[in-house]
């Protein structure tokens, strides 16, 4: 395929729709590929657990972005999960030799070109498959600064692997053309979606309402014997929020990226204020993450009530927000 | 977050690449910014693999106690626990933790062997001792 270009992102998914979309004659940048899917949330899963730990996302669930798009956009996409490695590798690469560019869902444990330090059993990461070279793929990976090779064999075991979110060797590849976006309209409705998500999700654990849940939990992380599980629980929320490939901040600062483009695409300049005001929230997040590690270090002494605190303060600091995001899309008549 | 303000601290995790963050630029557009790490990642991630390093190492001593089978100490190399090496091997859990006990391990049929060993990845011979 010799018009792919690569793009660096911060998030696989986004990444992957933005590169997919440029590829096909429509491009798009990953943050306002991620706005448009409203794919900023909270969500905090205690009954899902990541090695013992808690799942807490800043994000919907995996697959989200690449649907939203689909849906708004009419990408057609077409998905398709295989029972064995060897029917999945024949259909990539009948889809590869076929012309297509085919994005993938995979185990990062098992990808050898990923920093040993970060490779964790975590199932929903996203690249892009852009050609094959004998047993080698060529792949795009967003949040590398380069293409990279990937043998058969590591990329069937990163398809194949098992445990939460299995993507069963998902892949997904788009059929059509897409008609230039209507962004006031699309704008105007992620908008509505993510606002709603944030504060009117009837389960607790979703939007800004999680947060304080997590705040609860964390307050009671107990900090007898030197506190050595309460550490873990605090630098897991810090790794899911920095380290997961969400451009720092847990998304706030690219959704802040989306709104001020939408603004500026849509001339609804209401939104730019906005996008201003999720920066601070962003740079609060940060300060959670410094507060906590300095704990970890034990520079600081493990007191989780005052990181509590710092959540409580930033789901009220979210609700607020969330409540003008609503009212100002109320407000947009395109 | 400000342009200036990404941190670069070489974050030893990222081991040389650079990720890309989402900062504001000096005409006040957010933009994306390779960045070569930031230290509280830098701790949060080495807390995560170390604790991973210690089970796997107090599973090593447990190996050469004799307390336990050379099974466990791979399925936490593999940085995997009870629950993931029971779903890639598509065993049940008490099946898993029986094997952890070196007597019934030293008995497992070959075919198991391999099962264990195509989920972590390793060869057989490997399974089977500790390094």
């Amino acid at each position: 395929m010799p018009d792919f270009v690569h793009a660096h992102a911060s998030h696989c998914e986004s990444g992957v729709m933005s590169s997919l979309l440029r590829h096909q004659g429509m491009p798009m940048s990953e943050a306002m590929a991620f706005g448009l899917a409203s794919a900023l949330a909270f969500a905090y899963l205690p009954f899902i657990r990541l090695n013992g730990l808690p799942l807490i996302a800043f994000r919907m669930p995996p697959g989200a972005i690449i649907r939203g798009l689909h849906r708004g956009l009419g990408l057609g996409m077409r998905f398709e999960t295989f029972r064995s490695p060897e029917a999945g590798s024949a259909r990539l690469d009948q889809l590869l030799d076929s012309g297509k560019l085919v994005g993938l869902q995979t185990s990062i444990f098992w990808l050898p070109y990923f920093p040993p330090d970060l490779r964790f059993h975590f199932n929903a990461h996203n690249l892009l498959v852009y050609g094959r070279e004998g047993d080698d793929y060529l792949i795009s990976d967003p949040v590398g600064e380069t293409p990279v090779r990937c043998a058969r064999e590591d990329l069937e075991k990163a398809r194949f692997a098992k445990g939460v979110f299995a993507p069963r060797g998902r892949l997904y590849y788009a059929t059509n053309t897409p008609a230039p976006a209507d962004l006031p309209r699309l704008g105007r409705r992620a908008l509505a979606r993510t606002a709603r998500i944030m504060l009117r999700t009837p389960l607790p654990l979703i939007g800004v309402r999680g947060i304080g849940l997590l705040a609860r939990a964390v307050e009671r992380l107990s900090v007898a014997d030197g506190g050595g599980p309460a550490r873990l629980y605090i630098g897991h929320i810090v790794r899911m929020q920095e380290e997961t490939g969400t451009g720092g901040a847990g998304f706030r600062f690219m959704y802040a990226s989306f709104l001020q483009e939408l603004a500026a695409a849509a001339a609804y300049p209401a939104l730019q204020e906005l996008a201003e005001r999720l920066v601070v929230i962003g740079d609060k997040w940060q300060e959670f993450a410094v507060a906590s590690a300095r704990m970890i270090k034990r520079r600081d002494p493990l007191e989780p009530p005052a990181l509590a605190a710092l959540l409580r303060g930033l789901a009220a600091e979210e609700r607020n927000f969330f409540e003008d995001l609503r009212a100002a899309q109320l407000a947009w008549k395109p | 977050m400000r342009e200036r303000e990404v941190p670069q601290d070489g974050n030893a995790t990222l081991a040389g690449h650079r990720k890309a963050v989402y900062a504001v630029a000096d005409d006040g557009k957010l933009r994306l910014i390779p960045s070569r790490g930031w230290e509280v990642e830098e701790i949060v991630t080495r807390q995560a693999v170390e604790d991973l390093e210690r089970h796997a190492h107090e599973a090593r001593t447990r190996v050469l106690a004799g307390r336990t089978s050379t099974l466990e100490y791979h399925m936490y190399r593999a940085r995997m626990d009870v629950a993931l090496l029971s779903q890639a091997t598509g065993l049940w859990r008490w099946r898993v933790r029986r094997h952890f006990k070196p007597e019934i391990f030293a008995r497992l049929p070959p075919a198991l062997l391999r099962r264990y060993a195509a989920a972590l990845g390793i060869a057989v011979e490997a399974l089977q001792k500790v390094d």
